[in-house]
């Protein structure tokens, strides 16, 4: 028998509060109930990063998170990014040609967009010669701060190029 | 996966009540190997208790000078904390060496310490493995174990501890904070995980009632000048082949003192004592470093395919030591 919860979710911006399975990811969450299928199910194993959405600002991988233990979170998609118009990393990876089948690329521009953010913050990577030091982007802390997402079409080159081209 | 109710509890005392009435019951941290493996089928909770609201994500300043890291403190916070990146190098470097920024996200410090194997055996519910099923046997023995134990495994499991951090941990001498039904305790992190033996089911000591609510480092100067090496078959998102948490302090051309621990060789994070026996007062060289290295991994037992890790500790090592004495 499966057992039921309630949950109140703010995703991309909207108070929505359902009743479901304790079993359901937030990513099946987002795409069966809500429609919401931008953010895509890859291996469900936390592996390829094609579910990356926002939890709290934070990226995180939607399929493994349990949609019962988020109760109160906020959430942003892919679709919520897009919402005042496209988010310049969506135009950075329309400009540069950073993808090819496209299905990581939802995974691809909400991880950036939590990476992006955790630089911002101060936060070291496995790339930094002194993970003491404040971080410097470059295109080597690009691939190793983006390795939790997979383009199985290797559009890598052209991914770094996009967010090198927001990073500034 | 199979269905589970959800509880939240608003204390420790609540969390450990709860898991006491439900054999089966898991606390849920950050999911990010346990709602895997829920997935796998290898995880069959009944419930599951949400232990991510209780008030344990902090990291604290202790009087003596260390810190206490809160059971429920992300990866990602935790590898970022200045005080961890200038005190404990080694510590934010092994963080930092593992799994990915997604996950790091959303993985705890309990958890990450909690964390099964990933042995392919174990994962597969197809498959027998003493581990997953006491007694079913272990094929990983003579099938698949390039990635597997060369020290003190048994005939019954020769599965590695997955951790990074745990490794940094077990180097310098950090201590796990749990409390249970009847009160708290502390345990070195070294005693946390446990040797197979005869009992592979069992990964650490933690009691099935206990729950871990800290970390606690100790001041330890050696621990400023660390090092995390950390070598796998592709530059980003892997587990380790072989790790050293590595910690020296050499005045004059001497070392004066020192950590070591290796991950990727043994059923728990391996602090190396006999390599630091030998190091401790004598000439900081690769002769020394070499012999450190020796006196530790004669203990060995590689399987059929997995001596390559013997050499390649050895190596990681002295190159790691050779880069802190420099």
């Amino acid at each position: 028998m499966a057992e039921l919860a309630t949950v109140t979710l703010c995703i991309n911006g909207e108070q929505r509060t359902l009743e479901l399975d304790t079993r359901t990811s937030l990513l099946d969450l987002l795409r069966e109930r809500l429609r919401l299928t931008g953010s895509k199910k890859g291996c469900d194993h936390g592996q390829c990063g094609a579910c990356t959405v926002l939890i709290d600002g934070r990226r995180a991988n939607a399929c493994l998170a349990l949609a019962v233990a988020h109760d109160g979170a906020e959430i942003t998609t892919i679709e919520g990014l897009a919402a005042g118009g496209l988010h310049p990393l969506q135009t950075a990876f329309v400009a540069t040609d950073a993808f090819q089948c496209g299905y990581c690329t939802p995974g691809q521009i909400c991880s950036a967009v939590g990476m992006l953010a955790e630089v911002e913050a101060g936060w070291p990577s496995h790339a930094a010669a002194d993970v003491a030091r404040a971080p410097e982007l470059d295109a080597d802390e690009i691939r190793e701060r983006m390795s939790g997402n997979i383009c199985r079409c290797g559009a890598y080159p052209n991914i770094v190029r996009a967010i090198q081209a927001v990073a500034g | 996966m199979r269905p589970f109710r959800y509880e939240r509890v608003g204390d420790d005392l609540g969390a450990v009540t709860a898991i006491a009435a439900t054999p089966g019951a898991r606390f849920l941290g950050g999911g990010t190997n346990l709602v895997d493996l829920m997935r796998l089928g290898v995880e069959t909770p009944p419930v599951l208790i949400d232990v991510t609201r209780l008030p344990h994500d902090r990291i604290d300043e202790l009087d003596d000078g260390g810190l206490r890291i809160g059971a429920g403190v992300r990866n990602s916070d935790l590898a970022a904390d200045p005080r961890v990146r200038a005190h404990y190098r080694a510590l934010a470097e092994a963080l930092l060496a593992g799994a990915s920024g997604q996950l790091r996200n959303q993985a705890t410090t309990a958890g990450n310490l909690l964390q099964r194997t990933r042995c392919a055996y174990f994962q597969d519910v197809s498959q027998p493995c003493n581990k997953r099923t006491p007694g079913s046997g272990c094929p990983a023995r003579q099938g698949e174990h390039r990635n597997l134990a060369v020290l003190g495994h048994s005939e019954h499991c020769v599965a590695t501890h997955p951790s990074d951090m745990a490794v940094a941990l077990a180097a310098f001498d950090a201590v796990v904070r749990v409390v249970g039904p009847v009160g708290g305790r502390e345990i070195p992190l070294r005693d946390f995980h446990r040797l197979p033996q005869d009992a592979p089911e069992r990964d650490t000591v933690l009691g099935p009632d206990e729950l871990i609510v800290a970390v606690d480092l100790p001041l330890l100067p050696v621990a400023a000048r660390s090092r995390y090496r950390k070598v796998r078959e592709r530059a980003s998102f892997a587990f380790a082949l072989v790790s050293v948490a590595a910690a020296l302090d050499v005045v004059d051309g001497e070392v004066r003192d020192v950590r070591i621990a290796f991950g990727g060789l043994a059923h728990k994070p391996w602090r190396a004592h006999a390599a630091e026996a030998v190091l401790r007062g004598a000439a900081a060289n690769v002769a020394t470093f070499t012999d450190a290295a020796e006196a530790e991994l004669s203990a060995a037992r590689p399987l059929r395919d997995n001596a390559y890790k013997v050499d390649l500790a050895r190596n990681v090592l002295v190159r790691t030591l050779e880069e802190l004495a420099a």
